[in-house]
């Protein structure tokens, strides 16, 4: 096939179109925190979980580990019931503590592993024991100016 | 007094029953030309032409506005944040609103007018002259040979052309806010890096401006093949492209921001 200038033209506007998306992908967004699918899911209690939303991280030393996969509220309990699904690569200690912390004061709240010392692993389907809610605002200041001490609101 | 209520709900009625009449016709119009476009791919000749034409001329305005719009973006968004101490934020700011809606959405109408407009133009001369029907008198398909080329020319145009936008927009944000403002740069990209998501923001805006491209080189097609064959039916119908598609894309990028970014 003989070759015209518009090929090369049209070669130039694809391969800059190409370009785009690739730096879009690769400069721009974060490619590598692709959605966790492959992961097991554990489960946690809280009192409160103030603002957590859905797809919010699970962090642990700072490490992003997971997302939140699903927040329910259990009818029993009377407590919220939030599911994480936790990439394969990293595993805790049955006796790990979760709580749910925020990015600085007014940020965005997500979920903090913390390991234990247990010989035995997190499970898929499994439930941890050790919760700390999230911390409210209006209720530490509520507590702070009518002096009261804290009303065993947070964690058990 | 009851004449004029008549004649009103005539007038109502009567363009009610146009408009139906149009979006079936179009429809219909759309099926016969995904149909018959088999043809397109296997001469890849004129699929190439319809690309350099829709695409590749318009690369320069693509350029040139996505790199005006980051500047505009960069600059408005570093003085309201830095009341605020986080001037580093511009870049998430920059880059989710490119990436999200204006790459795609500014894209979208700036193709209309500079592709879209001719694409109707093209056909809607080609009919009023009686090319389309000296080529059904020589066995020719019109549908295969003109019509379908210039669909999936703009149809795949389209992406690029918003990657293309997206792309230079930040490099814009970029030049104005890190190099000539002085905000850190490490900070810029850092802070854009964690908050753009692959899937969530990028991939979403890509899709948009697809459903844009298919939304666009679909009026601008038909209503070429529709226009009256006289001049004035033409020049009719180049506006109509171009007022339509501004208003298609403006509907359904309202209807795709709200199926994809209000996630609970």
């Amino acid at each position: 096939m003989e070759r015209t200038t518009i090929d090369l033209w049209v070669g130039i506007f694809v391969t800059a179109g190409l370009i785009g998306l690739l730096v879009l992908a690769l400069k721009v967004g974060n490619a590598s925190s692709v959605r966790v699918s492959d992961g097991y899911t554990i489960t946690a209690q809280f009192d409160n979980i103030g603002g957590l939303k859905v797809r919010a991280p699970v962090k642990s030393a700072g490490v992003v580990v997971g997302r939140v996969e699903r927040i329910g509220f259990d009818n029993e309990s009377l407590r919220a019931k939030v599911t994480m699904r936790i990439d394969n690569r990293y595993e805790f200690p049955k006796d790990s503590s979760v709580s749910i912390l925020t990015y600085g004061l007014l940020g965005d709240q997500f979920i903090g592993i913390d390991g234990g010392g247990d010989v035995e692993l997190l499970r898929d389907g499994d439930t941890v024991m050790l919760t700390q809610s999230a911390i409210v605002l209006e209720k530490v200041i509520g507590q702070f100016l009518y002096g009261r001490p804290p009303e065993g609101g947070s964690g058990n | 007094m009851s004449s004029a209520v008549v004649r009103g709900l005539r007038v109502v009625g009567r363009l009610t029953v146009d408009g139906v009449w149009r979006l079936g016709a179009a429809s219909r119009f759309m099926s016969i030309v995904l149909l018959r476009s088999a043809t397109t791919f296997r001469r890849f000749r004129l699929l190439i032409d319809e690309v350099y034409f829709a695409g590749a001329l318009s690369l320069i305005i693509i350029i040139v506005s996505g790199l005006f719009v980051g500047l505009v973006l960069g600059l408005q968004g570093y003085e309201t944040l830095k009341r605020y101490g986080s001037a580093e934020a511009v870049g998430t700011l920059v880059a989710l609103s490119l990436v999200r809606e204006l790459g795609p959405v500014v894209t979208a109408l700036l193709f209309a007018s500079r592709a879209g407009s001719a694409i109707t133009a093209e056909i809607g001369i080609m009919k009023s002259t009686e090319q389309l029907s000296a080529m059904e008198m020589m066995a020719v398909d019109p549908y295969a040979r003109v019509v379908a080329p210039m669909f999936w020319g703009g149809f795949i145009s389209m992406p690029l052309l918003a990657a293309i936008f997206s792309a230079m927009g930040i490099f814009g944000g970029y030049l104005i806010t890190v190099v000539v403002i002085g905000v850190d740069g490490g900070a810029f990209w850092s802070q854009m890096q964690s908050n753009v998501d692959f899937w969530d923001d990028i991939f979403n805006g890509v899709i948009k401006s697809i459903v844009f491209g298919f939304a666009v080189t679909a009026i601008a097609v038909f209503e070429g093949y529709d226009a009256p064959p006289t001049a004035e039916g033409v020049s009719h119908a180049v506006t109509r492209t171009v007022v339509t598609s501004a208003l298609a894309v403006l509907a359904l990028d309202f209807v795709l921001t709200a199926f994809m970014f209000t996630g609970v």
